[in-house]
Formats: structure tokens, C-alpha cells, sequence
């Protein structure tokens, strides 16, 4: 991890947040079954390296703000039918994210 | 890739084409039995031995920093929360910091550790690969990499615990932890009932790798785990 910030953490514990499509390829560390899926951060973890970067050797930055998001499986899984509380939490880095409310996603920022 | 990709390549041909139209074989091994990875990762380290850049030795002493932390070392943590609630209390909002109270070096970015309850169950996985906490439990066992539990864990968790033979209330919650980036997990399983008194070492053997997953309870008080740890240093 470095300790130079060089991206702003957007979003903070408590917030309602959506992932994004991105369409990215290669060394992808956001799965599918999260895409589109809305949930609440739980935590910022810190800001890290890309992996997305890190993959093909680009190891200089910039950083990135990593969150622990959590969603409540009836809304990952739509035939999901056990406790209404279950949840799955699962990092997601900033640029993967918007605000659940935002009318329409911003625009796709490549890292 | 799925097998109908090489259907039409499926019967014997004769070896008269271009060999690029080959059908990619299942396994490829050297005389010496040796996988393809095993071949090209042996083919580098040759070449950068060769190359002055690393040596056998260096190679030998990583192999060893790899493979010699044990799960005994999150049981000593877990074991430690067990016994001592303001530790718990620490090792719940920083468990990198807290383990390193106790002289045990979290290689990873961070260890996050989530408690286990009557009434919610925390259990991992690594959907995208195999992150695990190997700094503190060692290599993680063969089903944790497997595509099936990689799958259905985050789909169906109770009924992959169930196939663990872990029955679930179900007014017990479930939290599913997808290990996919820089965190990593441990599991703070429930104090087994009847360990009151127990000594710190007498409680960390009845907390098992599964535990810390998620994927089991600790053993009751008279079970325990083997005195000689699965995996460790010799």
C-alpha cells in the first residue's frame, strides 16, 4: 500500500452505492455477479495499487480508494430465499462505483 | 474452456497438418513428469540464476517463508480474543495491529476479522482465485480453490455449510466475505460452551483451519486438533 493519496476516496461507510459495467478486460478484480448490483459501503479500506495495473507491469500508480461493500443476497440473487438478513460482503475499488441515486452513471474513467 | 470447443478435433488425425491445428492437449508433461508451469517457472529460474539475478538458495528460503506459517497462529489469536475481551475489542477494529501484539507478522495488506455470533455466521471465499490469510493459516486447502465452493458459496452459503456438516438456525444470519482484493479474512469462530477456564493454549486447539474459514464450529471441549499442526514448520 502507498501512503500518497492520489485519488480521493468518493464515498465513506453508509453510503448507498451501485457497481459499475465497466467492460474492462484483463486482470479484473470486480465479478460479474455484482455488476449492476446495488449495496452499502461498510468500509474504506485504504487506497491501493490497481490491480488492473499492477497486472501488465504498471506498478507506479496511481493509487486507488478500496471499499468493503456489502449486499443482501435477495438482491444479488433474485430466487435467493433463506434469512431476509443474509448478505455478502466483497471489495470493490472507487472507480468500479456510483451513487446508487446518481440519474445515470458517470462517465467511464480508465485508471 | 467448455469441451465442445475442440468437438471437431475430437477424433484421431493424422499428423500430416500444420501443428498449430493441433487440439490443445489436456496436460503437458516432460519425461520427467514435470505440468507446463512447472517447466517454464523451471526454465526461468534458470535462466535468472544464470543471469546473476537471483540465486537457488534465495529461491529455497522464499519456498521456506511461504510454506512455514501455520494455522496454529491464528489459533493463538483467536484463542487470545477467546480469553481477553479488551483483545477482541483491538483485534475486531485492526488485526494486523493485533496480531502483531502478539508477535505474529500479518504478510498481507490487512487482516480483517469478523466475529461469528448466535446470531450471525461469517464464512470466506475467494470467488476470482484463492486469497486466503496465508501468513496466519498457512496454504489454503485444496477445496477452498475449488471452482465448485469458489461458486456456491456466495449463491447458496447454507447449503454448502450444510455439506460441511454445519446445520444453521435460520434466524442465524449469514455473511458471506468474497476475498477478491487486498483484504484478507479471518474468522473469529464462538468460544465452544464448557471452555470456561480453559488456558489460552488449551483453547487454541480447539479452534480448527475450518473454523476460521467459516465453514465449521470450534471443537467442543474434549475434542481438540491434532498437537502435530497440518501444516508448519518441521
Amino acid at each position: 500500500m502507498k501512503s500518497v493519496e492520489n485519488s480521493v476516496a468518493r464515498f465513506a461507510p453508509g453510503d448507498r452505492v451501485r457497481v459499475l459495467e465497466l467492460a474492462k478486460a484483463g486482470h479484473i478484480r470486480t465479478p460479474f455477479y455484482v455488476r449492476h448490483r446495488t449495496g452499502d459501503v461498510v468500509q474504506l479500506c485504504g487506497h491501493f495499487l490497481n490491480p488492473e495495473d499492477l497486472s501488465v507491469g504498471r506498478t507506479s500508480g496511481p493509487v486507488v480508494a478500496l471499499y468493503r461493500v456489502k449486499f443482501r443476497m435477495r438482491d444479488l440473487w433474485p430466487e435467493y430465499g433463506r434469512n431476509p438478513d443474509d448478505a455478502l460482503s466483497i471489495e470493490i475499488y472507487d472507480h468500479w462505483l456510483a451513487a446508487a441515486d446518481a440519474v445515470s452513471p458517470p462517465p467511464v474513467i480508465t485508471h | 474452456m467448455a469441451s465442445s470447443d475442440h468437438d471437431d478435433q475430437s477424433l484421431p488425425q493424422p499428423h500430416d497438418h500444420a501443428h498449430h491445428d493441433h487440439p490443445e492437449p489436456l496436460v503437458v508433461e516432460d519425461d520427467e513428469g514435470n505440468l507446463e508451469g512447472q517447466q517454464l517457472s523451471a526454465a526461468l529460474q534458470s535462466l535468472l540464476i544464470k543471469k546473476g539475478l537471483l540465486s537457488a538458495g534465495e529461491v529455497t528460503l522464499e519456498i521456506q517463508n511461504i510454506e512455514s506459517p501455520g494455522l496454529h497462529l491464528g489459533a493463538k489469536i483467536v484463542a487470545r480474543a477467546w480469553a481477553d475481551p479488551a483483545y477482541k475489542a483491538r483485534l475486531l477494529a485492526n488485526g494486523k495491529d493485533a496480531a502483531a501484539e502478539l508477535k505474529i507478522k500479518v504478510g498481507e495488506a490487512q487482516l480483517v476479522v469478523v466475529e461469528n455470533t448466535p446470531a450471525l455466521h461469517n464464512v470466506v471465499v475467494c470467488t476470482l482465485c484463492s486469497c486466503y490469510p496465508r501468513s496466519i493459516l498457512g496454504q489454503p486447502p485444496s477445496w477452498y480453490i475449488s471452482k465448485a465452493y469458489r461458486a456456491r458459496t456466495v449463491r447458496e452459503p447454507a447449503r454448502v455449510l450444510e455439506e460441511f456438516g454445519l446445520q444453521l438456525p435460520a434466524s442465524t444470519a449469514i455473511c458471506v466475505h468474497d476475498s477478491n482484493a487486498d483484504m484478507r479474512f479471518l474468522v473469529l469462530p464462538q468460544r465452544p460452551a464448557g471452555s470456561e477456564g480453559m488456558t489460552q493454549d488449551q483453547l487454541s486447539l480447539l479452534v480448527t483451519r475450518d473454523s476460521m474459514i467459516g465453514v465449521a464450529q470450534a471443537l467442543p471441549p474434549g475434542l481438540q486438533v491434532s498437537v502435530l499442526p497440518l501444516t508448519g514448520p518441521p
